[in-house]
């Protein structure tokens, strides 16, 4: 039993290969304005790493905002119904699932199948999503990768209270004006952030294990600010990125066997 | 001051003395101060009539903001800083006035300018700054009843148009006139985040769309937000709109269709007209004659 998952965001398209249960291989492509020719780039990468042919899938499911447009697709998932079933796959204790993207928040609750119970989303608001992190690395001038170890040698958190991208790129402007070091601000600019997507799960109620997925879990700027304002340590797929493509790629599985219709 | 072509966000700082009133020694002159993020606001009041005034863009410093939008309101009046009596500051920058006797939260300063502006009538205030949305509820003496503001988010605000001015490259005074210029309304867009818009509008600018149709659509959803905020507070007539946004004539226009009530005009300040982007000053330099006379002692 072979089936590729895609997930189709808003910035990268990822997509898993899945044999018998285990990912055989991975691919990604920047979405760009064309998310569909971006899906065939991440379907052929993650084919050349497994060794597999378009042929030889025996199920595609696509996932993500732009799941609509996604090429060979037999079925869709929800973004939150991927997340359930990949987070408690790869962590069967995973209760409550933060999913933190380029453009796009959310949090799920799922039980013990990795069946989703109930979510929030932070729709379309850059505040509490990766392009908050991208636009204040630029104000700056710093690269987005460098922003994460650059906050963790801040030695205190200096006060930003910005909720929305275009007041932050101001506020920070400002911290530079008052010769506030570069760590203090990137680590200001990640309390903010995880201010937001706290206040966010915090509607849902959290459930342990909490596990953090989504590009952003990449981060580890992010990964400090976050634990230390929910007061927990949160749990990291070694993949946070492919998690939404590894659970289409497993609803794929279930459905190709039929356990779904 | 026009439009360069790289600078389509700027728009008109000017000053005006009101050619009517010849301050004298004997008369009661206040001032107000209304630092916000994006405009500094000063107005000069005698006997609390409106005198003179003057609006600049706020710097990256406050208290320098302040000062040079008074001296801009008392420039060629020959009234000096020794002249005035009270200075209420308010405004964002409100505890950066260094000149002020007292600050004032903007949201008193706007309901009882408001209430100078257009008189006892007004009930229902929108105020739309810089960087935030406040709908709030006054009384006939323009004193608030009750208020609510937008949480953080540059969508419809002053500097948000500033943004979309830049990214469409259309003079920001001119987006309002230029998103009425559509056939029929579009839909809103679903997502009025600035932050994403310059990727959204772009896509629908691919799609066909002419710069007045994404303007109508980013300005209608604008609209609804601040509409659901009057809504929330609850829509009392007589309505009115002050802050830099009740220039623009797109969202104004489209919040009286949504609500389906006229707001009260707004005086025409290119012709010498009260300016309703300065309603907050106006209010704190009233508060500040009401503020001084409470502190004489009473013959």
């Amino acid at each position: 039993m072979i089936t590729i998952g895609m997930d189709l965001g808003t910035q990268k398209v990822k997509a898993v290969a899945l044999k018998d249960g285990a990912v055989v291989g991975r691919g990604q492509s920047f979405a760009g304005f064309d998310p569909a020719q971006a899906a065939e780039h991440a379907v052929n990468d993650a084919l050349n790493v497994a060794g597999l042919k378009l042929s030889d899938i025996n199920h595609f499911t696509a996932t993500g905002s732009a799941m609509d447009l996604a090429p060979h697709t037999n079925s869709t998932v929800s973004m939150m119904g991927a997340d359930a079933k990949a987070g408690v796959f790869l962590i069967p204790q995973a209760r409550t699932i933060i999913d933190v993207g380029a453009e796009e928040a959310r949090a799920v609750k799922c039980d013990e199948r990795g069946l989703m119970m109930e979510f929030v989303v932070n729709e379309r608001c850059a505040a509490g999503a990766g392009a908050f992190i991208e636009a204040m690395a630029r104000a700056l001038e710093v690269n987005l990768e460098d922003m994460g170890p650059l906050s963790l040698q801040a030695e205190r958190a200096s006060p930003i209270n910005a909720s929305c991208v275009i007041f932050g790129e101001s506020d920070v402007v400002s911290l530079i004006h008052r010769q506030e070091s570069k760590p203090e601000i990137a680590r200001a600019v990640f309390d903010a952030m995880a201010d937001r997507v706290t206040s966010m799960v915090h509607r849902l109620g959290i459930t342990p294990e909490v596990v953090l997925i989504g590009g952003v879990a990449k981060d580890p700027g992010f990964v400090a600010s976050l634990n230390r304002k929910l007061g927990l340590m949160v749990q990291i797929p070694v993949y946070p990125d492919y998690v939404g493509a590894l659970g289409a790629a497993l609803t794929a599985a279930a459905r190709a066997k039929g356990a779904f219709k | 001051m026009s439009a360069t072509k790289e600078e389509f966000w700027r728009w008109h700082e000017y000053r005006r003395t009101m050619p009517n009133i010849k301050p004298a020694g004997k008369d009661l002159i206040t001032a107000g101060v209304d630092v916000g993020s994006v405009g500094s606001k000063a107005a000069v009041m005698v006997n609390g009539h409106a005198y003179s005034w003057g609006i600049i863009r706020t710097g990256s410093n406050s208290p320098e903001s302040a000062k040079k939008a008074l001296d801009f309101a008392l420039k060629d009046t020959g009234l000096a800083l020794g002249d005035l009596k009270y200075i209420v500051g308010t405004g964002y920058g409100r505890v950066n006035v260094p000149m002020a006797n007292k600050a004032i939260t903007e949201i008193a300063c706007h309901a009882k300018g408001a209430n100078y502006i257009w008189g006892s009538s007004v009930r229902t205030v929108l105020d739309v700054g810089g960087q935030d949305i406040k709908a709030i509820k006054i009384d006939e003496t323009g004193r608030v009843v009750s208020f609510l503001m937008n949480d953080k988010c540059a969508a419809g605000t002053g500097r948000g148009m500033e943004v979309f001015a830049d990214l469409l490259q259309i003079p920001v005074e001119e987006i309002g006139a230029m998103s009425l210029k559509v056939e029929s309304e579009p839909e809103p867009v679903s997502c009025t985040c600035v932050a994403f818009a310059k990727t959204e509008a772009i896509g629908l600018l691919r799609k066909g769309w002419s710069k007045e149709k994404v303007l109508a659509a980013y300005t209608r959803a604008m609209a609804v937000r601040m509409a659901n905020l009057i809504n929330r507070v609850g829509l009392e007539p007589a309505l009115v709109v002050t802050g830099g946004q009740s220039k623009n004539v797109g969202i104004v226009s489209r919040i009286e269709t949504i609500l389906g009530v006229k707001c009260l005009p707004a005086p025409n300040w290119r012709e010498g007209g009260l300016d309703p982007m300065v309603a907050g000053a106006f209010g704190a330099a009233l508060l500040a004659k009401a503020l001084y006379e409470k502190a004489q002692p009473v013959r």
